[in-house]
């Protein structure tokens, strides 16, 4: 293979160092030793720091991998879904085990953290085609199909609504838009907006953002007209857009619907900001999970390119602005606009202490304002129907509508534009669940409340969320729930602080000894103490929310943890050996007597 | 002076200069916030967050932190110890760490930060882990004692620039990767550097070793931090 080839293709460019690793990937399965040294030879970088870029990233391999590679989901929506029959399935129909690689060289089963198919799980990507609501019958026809040699992309029987059936796109993913409101799925004209904004000068769309009270739709919820001033006063050669489209809370899938629906809005959104901040390049972070969305995407740039809404001298008015997409490769911390970035410069996802900000120094340590899909999308809206129409809808602090992707036990999951303030017993009732014991809001790092809370308002000064909303009824087990979260943690820290690395898997420790009834009133104590010490110690917000599965539902749900807890004992030790050897005398068929008599 | 920026540690008013981190900042008053990550001259990670303070109710890391104006910070209020003493403990269980059989006793700085915090046993369950050891031409690298200071990274490279260390993996999993091709061209001088800026004993050069025995240390003679303290 001709490594040198590859790399001229990206003009030896160490800031395209992942597309480059990508690309050897798709061609030969994996990078090999050989790709690596070339690749870090020709860029003027060691090989450490290639293997590190490499093993960074879920999607990236050093060790080959099948001539199939299946990623199934291992969100918590996929495991009330089903998925544990799916998996197995796998497993039995190939002959291996997730994490390995089947004898023949076929197949390669891996797990991977949520792919934004909440609504639509037991999800799987293989070989970067989305297979959605796979049960076991489904997974021996795409095995059968496997082993015919037939294409991933070819085993899309049927594609889904919307532009999902458009022929660059051809996925089977369902938008399942079960709501639609005045903004995002508002009357919309592409082109107008821009056209607009050209007609005034850079303060005024700002202002114009400003008054509308626009907050970031990802969650953190920083006024973006603020976070564009700051970024315009910045002095810099050259000043940056960077849409953030790497949505990995699990439970998030709105930005994927917007995309698929409305990218044209949200490129436009990019090229108010890229004007109102005197940027000329906005790029566009695409998480790994939504490959499939590409070249649609880039269609869809071209064709707006062509109707002088992107390029040189939009709208005649002078301004030129132009959009890139850059893929990420399956990293949910680089959802973290400093990571995101590093990423987007081709190097490890790791967050940056801060300051500088993004917004002094970001992209190449140049200005850069970072902003949601959905932020973007609203921007767009906003310079349209002007700053008042938008406040006329949600609360006073959050202005507006959101978009909300629900999933797990309710009769329509799917997406929903409601306006800010609604409560979750409205929510609840439009989305048809029923006998509710808690609700997620906000993903893993956001807020597990119970019943209890449901009279609470979806807000940022009340129950914030980017979008994640997962229900689940009294059938459930919270503990599962939990556990699933904190694994998902654990996995997805990158490693570099201590509190956030050690520290969850130390807090998942003391959770399985409660949760394994092993637990008295001061693990209760202890697993609230260490979630505090992560909470304020970690270096990002991916360690600083990390411990929120355990600390919200202790808050929402203590008889539970305490029904499990020993309320008599002192202590009790984590290891307890009659449970240690259970499977050995079951095997043996001899009997362990735990002796009664320690004294 | 000019630019001098006026904050206080503990309610004690300090003054310095516009630019420094709190870190910087607090040393030239005679405070001593404790580090681990962190090497004079070495452009700092914040990664073992030891020296977190709280700033007008915040938690930051006194390390990356710039000083400003103002500032209100708590350095010795008995929470910030005690979460700094957690993650002290947290690094000792996520490691496999025996003080008596290392080359670096006395001379390590995890070793003195849970002298100077009085651990005798951490809060958490030992984790023991399965960690490697690596042999170079000039060094070992011993993970088992690895903190992920990141210090080899940001001290040792290549004369073009290359890095001989670098990160590899990520969450739990993560360690240090030596460049073996960059590794084999380290000279004995900076082969020493790297054992010497290490602030544990996961770096070590071959066939030298307990030169200055045990007992007559640095840290056995005075304990961390006290170079600071007494310059009060």
């Amino acid at each position: 293979m001709n490594y040198k080839k590859i790399l001229q293709k990206y003009r030896k460019d160490r800031t395209r160092l992942i597309e480059i690793l990508k690309e050897i990937q798709a061609r030969e399965g994996h990078i090999s030793e050989k790709a690596i040294i070339c690749v870090a030879d020709e860029l003027g970088l060691s090989r450490a720091e290639v293997e590190g870029v490499i093993s960074f990233y879920h999607f990236l391999s050093a060790r080959p991998l099948g001539k199939y590679v299946v990623y199934l989901n291992n969100s918590i929506t996929a495991e009330m879904a089903g998925r544990e029959k799916v998996a197995l399935a796998w497993e039995r129909e190939i002959g291996c085990r997730f994490g390995q690689t089947s004898e023949d060289g076929l197949v390669t089963l891996l797990e991977t953290s949520c792919i934004g198919m909440n609504d639509q799980e037991p999800a799987a990507i293989i070989n970067g085609v989305v297979f959605t609501s796979l049960n076991p019958d489904k997974v021996k026809k795409l095995v059968g199909w496997m082993r015919e040699g037939r294409a991933a992309e070819d085993m899309v029987e049927e594609t889904g609504d919307g532009a999902n059936g458009h022929e660059l796109v051809r996925a089977m993913v369902r938008n399942n838009i079960r709501k639609t409101g005045p903004v995002v799925f508002g009357e919309y004209v592409p082109g107008q907006a821009i056209g607009k904004a050209l007609e005034t000068t850079p303060e005024c769309v700002i202002d114009e953002v400003k008054r509308a009270n626009l907050l970031g739709r990802g969650g953190a919820g920083f006024p973006t007209g603020l976070k564009w001033e700051f970024c315009r006063k910045e002095k810099g050669e050259q000043h940056f857009v960077i849409c953030n489209a790497d949505e990995g809370e699990p439970g998030t899938f709105k930005d994927r619907v917007i995309l698929t629906e409305r990218p044209e809005m949200v490129f436009e959104g990019m090229a108010i900001a890229g004007y109102a901040v005197g940027a000329r390049l906005g790029i566009l972070y695409l998480r790994h999970e939504y490959t499939y969305l590409r070249r649609y995407l880039e269609h869809v740039l071209q064709k707006m390119r062509e109707q002088g809404w992107l390029g040189k001298n939009i709208a005649g008015r002078g301004f030129d602005f132009d959009i890139e997409i850059k893929m990420g490769a399956g990293a949910y911390v680089c959802g973290e606009e400093s990571a995101l970035i590093e990423s987007a410069e081709g190097k490890r996802g790791e967050p940056r202490d801060r300051p500088p900000f993004p917004v002094q120094k970001g992209y190449l340590n140049l200005p850069s304002t970072v902003n949601n899909v959905e932020t973007l999308a609203t921007a767009t809206q906003i310079i349209t129907r002007g700053a008042s129409w938008f406040r006329s809808m949600g609360t006073p602090v959050s202005a507006g509508t959101k978009l909300l992707s629900v999933s797990g036990d309710c009769e329509r999951p799917g997406i929903y534009e409601v306006e800010y303030g609604l409560t979750v017993k409205e929510l609840l009732e439009m989305v048809g669940a029923k006998d509710t014991l808690a609700v997620q809001v906000g993903g893993p790092s956001g807020n597990c409340i119970s019943e209890a809370g449901f009279g609470r308002k979806i807000c940022f000064s009340d129950l914030p969320t980017g979008g994640s909303i997962i229900i689940f009824n009294r059938g459930r087990d919270l503990f599962s729930v939990v556990r699933n979260f904190l694994d998902f943690f654990i996995e997805e820290s990158c490693g570099w602080c201590v509190p956030c690395r050690a520290g969850n898997v130390l807090l998942k420790k003391k959770f399985e000894k409660i949760a394994s009834g092993l637990g008295t009133v001061q693990d209760l104590k202890e697993i609230e103490a260490w979630g505090k010490i992560i909470k304020s110690m970690s270096r990002c917000g991916l360690g600083q929310t990390s411990p929120n599965p355990v600390l919200t539902t202790l808050a929402s749900f203590r008889e539970l943890y305490e029904s499990r807890v020993n309320k008599e004992a002192d202590f009790i030790p984590e290891f307890d050996l009659s449970r240690a050897v259970a499977e050995a005398s079951a095997i043996t068929g001899r009997k362990f007597q735990e002796e009664q008599d320690h004294a | 002076m000019p630019d001098k920026i006026k904050f206080t540690v503990d309610g004690k008013e300090c003054q310095a200069e516009a630019g420094m981190t709190i870190y910087e900042a607090a040393k030239a008053n005679g405070i001593y916030i404790p580090v681990l990550c962190h090497y004079e001259g070495l452009k700092p990670v914040g990664s073992c967050r030891i020296c977190s303070v709280r700033v007008n109710g915040r938690w930051m890391a006194a390390c990356t932190q710039p000083v400003t104006p103002g500032m209100v910070i708590e350095n010795a209020s008995p929470d910030v110890e005690e979460y700094r003493k957690a993650i002290i403990e947290m690094l000792f269980v996520e490691g496999n760490h025996f003080c008596p059989a290392c080359e670096k006793s006395g001379n390590c700085e995890l070793q003195a930060l849970a002298y100077r915090y009085q651990i005798l046993v951490p809060q958490f369950p030992y984790l023991f882990p399965k960690k490697d050891i690596e042999a170079f031409p000039k060094f070992l690298l011993e993970h088992n004692r690895c903190v992920q200071c990141q210090r080899c990274i940001r001290a040792i490279q290549a004369p073009d620039g290359k890095k001989v260390f670098a990160m590899k993996h990520r969450s739990g999993r993560v360690r240090i990767n030596v460049d073996r091709k960059l590794a084999a061209r380290l000279s004995d001088e900076e082969a020493q550097k790297a054992m010497d800026i290490c602030p544990v004993g996961a770096i070590l050069r071959k066939e030298v070793g307990f030169r200055i025995p045990i007992g007559r240390r640095k840290y056995d003679r005075r304990p961390i931090g006290s170079e600071i303290e007494e310059k009060k």
